[in-house]
């Protein structure tokens, strides 16, 4: 908790709620046939809604990017480290809005809202959800709150996917799209992560079959596991071995069970505070939004033909020790965008930190982003 | 990769190229000279650099700058198709890749013509650096010791044309110049031009 708020941050904020009562047609086939959209916004709109910076959050993120709800938070929003007064994000020169996706559990309508036609939870029946929803919605937001065009959409991780289906399907509302340590679908081993996470929820005894509400329970351990394997594909061998080492709590081994590395006690206290902040129904249907994510498939499985339409200026940054989405990930996005004769800048930051440097305050990913970003406010300013 | 203040050879490759053509920078460094011919050509394109902080200046210039290894070709270069550019430009880079040879035939492949500088290793001071005093020659355009220069593949201008030769490459221009006189040096230029420029092309 913060005894001041940091000059350099956006200080106290407050989320709101968007309702929309037009329903919204699903790529799944289904509809919801009214829904909300939790957001937050820092810094101010100009008279000509020409500053607007969409944040599109990952996995485990939501639309808390940045400052504090109020003295008592133990931590600012998730991209504290890039939102803020004269940070790269910088909220003097941008209106910064950070939805949350459709079908989260942090106020946007998700498995976790009571259905208005039954008047029970959705809880599975919660239709699933896909990238391409999340930007639809996005897009009715943009409208209601008067923005016609961003001056840029800005991801990382899951989020940075946001950004190239944004650019994809609404080429015309973005002028630039800064997609940081993503790709452009999962591989087979991102997906068989993300199904041993989805095994451990769903084989939790307290799961309930996604009725676990009724219960009064949550499935604790599931969820738990679920983020502890998700946490492990965060960081990098160096990053742990840096850390924690083979670190044990008490000095010694004990010949038990109980936590005796450190690193296991990371592992369960990540696993533990996650149960607390998010829905289990919510962390299946957001790594399926992630498993069924591919923009090529609907164009011959030629992601340069998807992106043939863009009319974005990318900004492209990986990181080298990122083994979840590699370099070699962005740079199927760069080679896409080359062949269509696109206007990119890529990067491949050097760090340690493993997919999670996308959140952290690297110097030269900073400067980067700063310097990119600074451009895009120039440009607003002619 | 090799930043030696002054950029000579910028001035004469900004002359040499008409407005609005499009433009691959090999070794784009800090992004300077590309970001003189968007503001003085309009030209369009990509900077290929390998150094992540130069690529951070790139940046900060408004350039598009592509973070890529270009020793790496298949990964690097491979992917650009044939005659997709009308220039491809190597400004002072080439002494300081692995496979030159390499490199200059796709630079030919992937420009209709190619801009290659580099500094001209029989410059009349290596010469006597070399010859009299016996050891490596250090200059403003060649500023490293042995063991610690980049310029691993240093050349004169008569190899380079013998390597265009062999390489079925056609010279359509060369200009010599020096750092201290900033001109063009046309008496006995591979005895007294310091840095060598020249546009090159594919005999197809």
């Amino acid at each position: 908790m913060p005894k001041e708020i940091p000059k350099n941050s956006v200080g106290i904020v407050e989320d709101k709620i968007q309702h929309f009562s037009q329903a919204l047609t699903l790529v799944c086939g289904r509809e919801l046939p009214e829904y909300d959209i939790a957001y937050e916004t820092y810094g101010t709109l100009n008279a000509t809604a020409t500053n607007a910076v969409l944040i599109c959050h990952a996995l485990s993120g939501d639309h808390h990017a940045a400052g504090y709800h109020s003295m008592k938070d133990k931590k600012p929003g998730w991209w504290e480290n890039c939102i803020g007064p004269n940070k790269p994000i910088d909220t003097n020169k941008f209106f910064v809005v950070c939805s949350n996706t459709l079908g989260h559990c942090k106020g946007s309508t998700g498995p976790a809202s009571i259905n208005p036609s039954t008047g029970k939870f959705y809880g599975p029946d919660f239709p699933i959800v896909t990238v391409k929803d999340w930007v639809n919605s996005q897009v009715r937001l943009s409208h209601a709150l008067g923005i016609q065009q961003w001056a840029a959409i800005i991801g990382g991780s899951l989020g940075g996917m946001q950004v190239l289906q944004w650019a994809i399907d609404y080429p015309d509302y973005l002028k630039h799209a800064v997609i940081i340590a993503a790709a452009p679908k999962l591989s087979a081993q991102n997906i068989a992560f993300n199904e041993v996470a989805r095994q451990a929820i769903l084989s939790d005894p307290d799961f309930y079959e996604g009725h676990y509400y009724q219960h009064g329970v949550v499935p604790k351990r599931g969820l738990m596991l679920a983020r502890m394997l998700g946490h492990i594909t965060y960081l990098s061998d160096d990053s742990m071995r840096s850390k924690f080492g083979r670190e044990l709590r008490q000095g010694k081994i004990n010949y038990s069970y109980e936590v005796e590395f450190q690193v296991e006690s990371y592992l369960r206290y990540q696993g533990q505070s996650f149960v607390d902040r998010f829905d289990a129904n919510s962390y299946l249907l957001m790594t399926k939004a992630l498993d069924y994510f591919d923009p090529a498939s609907d164009y011959q499985d030629n992601l340069a033909t998807a992106l043939a339409k863009a009319s974005a200026d990318f900004l492209l940054i990986s990181f080298t020790s990122d083994w979840r989405f590699s370099p070699e990930r962005s740079q199927e996005i760069l080679q896409a965008l080359i062949a269509n004769n696109q206007n990119v800048s890529y990067l491949a930051v050097e760090a340690t930190q493993g997919h999670d440097a996308f959140l952290m305050p690297l110097p030269q990913y900073i400067k980067a982003f700063t310097h990119y970003m600074q451009r895009i406010a120039q440009q607003i300013g002619d | 990769m090799v930043n030696n203040g002054l950029r000579i050879d910028f001035e004469k490759i900004i002359q040499w190229i008409p407005p609005q053509s499009r433009v691959l920078d090999l070794g784009c460094g800090d992004g300077q000279l590309l970001a003189k011919l968007q503001q003085q050509k309009r030209v369009t394109g990509y900077g290929l650099e390998i150094n992540p902080d130069k690529v951070v200046e790139s940046i900060d210039t408004g350039i598009n700058v592509i973070h890529m290894d270009l020793d790496n070709l298949q990964l690097s270069l491979g992917q650009f198709l044939d005659q997709s550019f009308d220039y491809v430009i190597m400004s002072q880079t080439l002494q300081a890749t692995y496979h030159p040879a390499d490199l200059l035939e796709e630079i030919v492949r992937i420009g209709k013509t190619g801009i290659v500088t580099f500094p001209n290793f029989g410059y009349w001071p290596n010469r006597f650096q070399l010859f009299f005093q016996g050891k490596m020659p250090i200059s403003k355009a060649l500023p490293y010791q042995w063991y610690n220069t980049p310029n691993i593949h240093l050349c004169t201008f008569k190899d380079f044309e013998i390597l265009c030769q062999s390489k079925n490459i056609q010279i359509l221009d060369r200009t010599v110049v020096d750092f201290a006189h900033r001109k063009t040096i046309t008496f006995m230029p591979n005895l007294f031009g310091e840095i060598v420029l020249y546009q090159i092309k594919s005999i197809q």
